[in-house]
């Protein structure tokens, strides 16, 4: 039975140092590539200063990265044992939340952990990837086509989504359905059932728009049209493209970005810090931040790949998902491809929330990496 | 194990399905940049353009117009003017509040506002009101703190000191119309007046000089971040006029004795215009900031029609006055001399109609002088079917009548000199010999203005050129070409009979303007009064004895008189209109007395300065 005899070195059981040594450093220096991007891209938001994005930007990495390694040399047998302990632990905070923003007024998404807003939804994302990893490393393939497997990891995701949803947050919502989606799908739920699925939310539409809060019908209706509001709602998008055409091909060159520099562009060192670097850098610039996303995509794969445990691998891909998620949602909204919806670039943004759960999620991938012999058992 | 590998099977199938999906979605947006950025980057290069770089005009100073003294006539002042910027506004109704206690806002002005607030970019200033006086713009200064949004700009405005005086001759200004609209920039800026009437009109684009812009870098709230291009304004041109200011208040004081006068007064040498009034009149102030509708309405249904400047644009028949242009004609054809005589038995009959001479009882035997002196009509009946309408006719227009002087300033009229053609032209019927009588004395068809009568008066004493009239003294900066006047080719001898007939007008025991004359030692005058009918004395009215005062105002005739002075060497010339006046020995002789006394008192052709403030 024991084929991988030869392993059994890394297998089940290892030493901190020996994990130590299994570290990716070449993944995590892309990681660094990308945060030092932010990082200087933050500096030209703020006409050249340090101040107030980029320095705090480039702490919050050093603390986050701390915060990487540490995730990553944790045993992943205790993060698939604790599973469903962490889900709730982040269900939990995603109803404080609720229940707070119930007592206060309005839509406040996040917990003041002293030295940082933490938004629970966006480690909740994560805690439904673990939980889900969790579950289908214990299902069979002959399970999997029994729709009963269904109910418990449906439960597991629509409970938070229904959650964010009231908040609310439309947005995260969707990307916790299509992360879960995404797993369901390596998982090896039929396609049919993903046909289905799909025919009943394209149906969902008119149902949704009904419950939909006003300023965001009013996003979707300005993003079909930008051009009939300039001034009004439509200004983000429009002068967001303004920004990257004149761009160009080269870019007006670093710190000479005219619309984000005399404030055309709005929300430049968060939602819009892409537009910013493409009018600096142009396509060249912009395609380059692009490739750095799919090699980040492409570590996510060769990771999975190698891992010798579903647990890991539903991981792995689970969480690239999610952050890929909010790559193609930022670029496709800035691009004026989907109407704007307030996801951050992850790691570039300025935003202590969402580098933190982008830091989390790549120290699971890499904790996937050093463990990457294990063997699980279903259970 | 061999479940897990075909879990592995299945993972791997998947996710190389996803990541397929994946790498579509970046080949997705990937190619949407390159739509963005390469192939619309001309597109997007100008609309960046537009956002970032903000034109920002530099107002001119609009020129001055000052007299031949220099004494101003147009000038600018101070204009403190409210704006608000309408972003820095939360509620508007709050802001209109608050402005009331410290200046008055009608609900017609609060309403432009809000138009315009709609109509402009938010970060763009609304101009709330201008001509704020010094109490007001210090108690706005004071409260700014509790009205954000609000500021005060200083600018100017166009003033008139001498007000009515001037009114016709400067024009006014006024914001610009749609056909006035050109594609000089300076149009478009806030605050920008046009000249709408006289000299401010005519020498709009001296006047108005050239603006400036600085073209700055802006940023998203419209506020500059630097300079990038600038180009310094250049003020208007000052306009120097002919002008003598004094003359022309103290004419414009006389004529309001009156309800409708105007007059001209002008140099039989050189042309140039020393005063030209047109009264009623009104204030050109009123316009600065925009007449109100009363009163513009006031202005439009004054029977006296105060916005017309009548000196210029009034058409009145030249009466008596006309007889010097008919005894040229005459001269000139050998149809009379000095000694030619006709007598005059109070009408003249030509064919079954008969024309009367405006003294009934007749004045006797007529020569030359004695026709001028008294204003024998007769005489000129008795000329005139000898002498025909087409001699008569070119004389006129040899004396500068029916056709525009070209005066410097807009509305002038031609006034008419009828001949055979024009009365085919106009009616289709031809010339009958009465025509011809009547218009020897002036009357019938023809039209002439103030000013083409003292033009007329001016080539009479001139003798050699064909004066016109010049408003234009100098203009800063231009070259004002020389006048080059045609000669008159008038004879001498001639010209000189006429101007003793005229000088006998005042200057004699009978002349028709004795009463009228100036006693002052070397200023005497001559000249000729002219009583033009308005309608035709009917035979009823000449039995009943009706005096022409007791009529109507309507009907009454004009009073005209033309005079020249100093005899000896004759050099102004004026002609003065009383509309109504009922006779121009009574009414315009006296007004002309007074003006040509005091012309010769300041003699402007000679004195370097504007008399009593400058001694």
């Amino acid at each position: 039975m024991n084929l991988n005899a030869s392993h059994t070195r890394y297998s089940d059981q290892m030493g901190l140092f020996d994990r130590v040594f299994q570290i990716s450093w070449s993944y995590l220096f892309f990681i660094t590539l990308i945060a030092v991007i932010g990082y200087v891209a933050l500096y030209s938001a703020a006409s050249g200063n340090i101040e107030p994005w980029a320095l705090s930007h480039a702490i919050r990495f050093s603390v986050g990265v701390v915060g990487l390694l540490v995730v990553a040399l944790i045993d992943l047998k205790l993060w698939h044992r604790y599973a469903y302990w962490i889900y709730a632990i982040g269900l939990c905070l995603l109803l404080a939340v609720e229940i707070k923003g119930f007592v206060g007024m309005g839509a406040q998404r996040w917990i003041n952990l002293g030295f940082i807003n933490l938004q629970p939804s966006e480690i909740m994302k994560i805690c439904v990837v673990i939980a889900l990893a969790r579950y289908f490393n214990g299902v069979t393939v002959e399970d999997i086509r029994n729709p009963k497997t269904l109910i418990i990891p449906l439960i597991l995701v629509l409970l938070p989504t229904a959650l964010v949803m009231t908040q609310p947050d439309l947005g995260t919502a969707l990307m916790i359905l299509m992360v879960a989606g995404a797993i369901f799908f390596l998982a090896g739920v039929s396609y049919w059932l993903f046909g289905i699925v799909l025919a009943g939310g394209v149906a969902c539409i008119p149902v949704a728009w009904h419950f939909m809060q006003d300023y965001q019908k009013r996003r979707v209706l300005t993003f079909l049209n930008p051009e009939s509001d300039p001034l009004g709602s439509g200004y983000h998008i429009t002068q967001s493209k303004i920004a990257l055409g004149s761009g160009g091909i080269s870019g007006k060159g670093f710190l000479e970005g005219t619309q984000s520099h005399l404030n055309f562009l709005p929300e430049k060192q968060t939602d819009f810090i892409f537009t910013l670097m493409a009018e600096e850098w142009g396509f060249i610039g912009s395609c380059a931040i692009l490739l750095l996303f799919i090699v980040i995509m492409i570590y996510g794969y060769l990771i999975a790949f190698r891992s010798n445990n579903q647990f890991g691998r539903l991981l792995a891909l689970g969480i690239t998902m999610n952050f890929l998620l909010y790559v193609f949602i930022n670029i496709s909204m800035v691009t004026g491809l989907i109407p704007v919806v307030g996801v951050p670039l992850p790691m570039i943004s300025n935003g202590g929330s969402a580098m933190m759960a982008a830091l989390f999620g790549f120290g699971l991938i890499m904790c996937v990496y050093v463990h990457r012999d294990y063997k699980f058992g279903k259970r | 194990m061999s479940q897990d590998t075909d879990r592995y099977k299945l993972f791997s199938r998947r996710a190389i399905v996803l990541g397929g999906l994946k790498i579509g979605v970046f080949g997705g947006l990937a190619a949407r940049l390159g739509y963005l950025q390469i192939s619309e980057q001309q597109k997007f290069q100008t609309m960046s353009d537009k956002n970032r770089i903000g034109h920002r005009m530099l107002p001119a100073s609009r020129g001055e117009i000052v007299d031949r003294f220099g004494v101003p006539l147009a000038v600018n002042n101070q204009n403190f003017r409210a704006f608000i910027i309408p972003e820095q506004i939360e509620d508007l109704d709050r802001i209109f509040d608050k402005l009331s206690n410290f200046i008055f806002l009608s609900e017609f002005e609060i309403e432009e506002v809000r138009i315009a607030i709609t109509k402009q970019r938010r970060f763009t200033p609304v101009l709330i009101k201008e001509g704020l006086n010094w109490q007001q713009t210090a108690r706005l200064e004071f409260h700014l703190p509790e009205l954000p949004g609000l500021f005060i700009e200083e600018g100017e405005v166009r003033h008139y000191p001498l007000g009515p005086a001037t009114a016709h001759l400067i024009g006014y200004v006024g914001r610009v119309s749609e056909t006035e609209m050109t594609s000089d920039p300076i149009m478009s800026m806030p605050g920008f007046r046009i000249g709408k009437t006289g000299i401010e009109k005519k020498y709009d684009p001296v006047l108005r000089g050239k603006a400036g812009s600085v073209r700055t870098e802006v940023n998203a709230v419209g506020r500059e971040i630097r300079e990038l291009a600038k180009t310094e304004s250049e003020d208007g041109h000052r306009v120097k006029l002919t002008i003598d200011a004094e003359l022309q208040i103290y004419c414009q004081e006389l004529l309001a004795q009156h309800k409708s006068a105007s007059c001209v007064v002008m140099d039989s040498q050189n042309g140039q215009v020393y005063a030209l009034c047109s009264s009623p009149s009104f204030d050109p102030n009123l316009f600065s900031f925009g007449i109100s509708a009363e009163q513009w309405e006031e202005l439009l249904s004054n029977p006296a029609v105060p916005l017309t400047n009548k000196a210029i644009a009034g058409h009145y028949p030249p009466g008596s006055t006309f007889k010097i242009v008919t005894a040229l004609a005459a001269l000139e054809a050998g149809i009379i001399d000095d000694s030619t005589s006709f007598y005059c038995r109070g009408y003249h009959e030509v064919g079954r109609d008969r024309f009367h001479c405006w003294k009934a009882s007749g004045h006797g035997h007529v020569n030359l002088k004695k026709s001028l002196q008294q204003s024998c009509d007769v005489f000129y009946y008795e000329v005139a079917e000898k002498l025909g309408i087409e001699k008569i006719a070119q004389m006129s227009r040899r004396l500068g009548l029916g056709d525009q002087l070209g005066i410097e300033i807009p509305g002038e009229r031609s006034g008419l000199v009828p001949d055979k053609n024009w009365k085919r032209g106009h009616f289709g019927t031809k010339w009958q010999l009465g025509e011809t009588v009547i218009a020897s004395i002036g009357q019938g068809y023809l039209l002439t203005t103030p000013l083409q009568l003292a033009t007329m008066t001016a080539r009479v004493i001139n003798g050699k050129k064909a004066v016109k009239p010049i408003l234009t003294y100098d203009v800063e900066g231009l070259k004002v070409p020389k006048p080059d006047w045609p000669e008159l080719n008038i004879n001498q001898r001639h010209l000189d009979l006429v101007i003793q007939g005229m000088n006998a007008v005042t200057m004699s025991e009978k002349g028709t303007a004795r009463a009228a004359r100036i006693k002052e030692e070397g200023m005497s005058m001559g000249g000729k009064t002219g009583t033009a009918q308005v309608r035709r004395t009917t035979r009823a009215q000449r039995r009943a004895g009706v005096k022409n005062e007791d009529l109507p105002w309507k009907d009454r005739h004009h009073a005209l008189f033309i005079a020249h002075a100093p005899i000896d060497n004759p050099r102004y010339v004026c002609a003065v209109v009383v509309e109504h006046g009922v006779s121009g020995s009574g009414t315009a002789a006296p007004l002309a007395r007074d003006i040509m006394t005091e012309v010769q008192r300041r003699n402007p052709a000679i004195n370097q300065t504007s008399g009593s403030e400058s001694l």
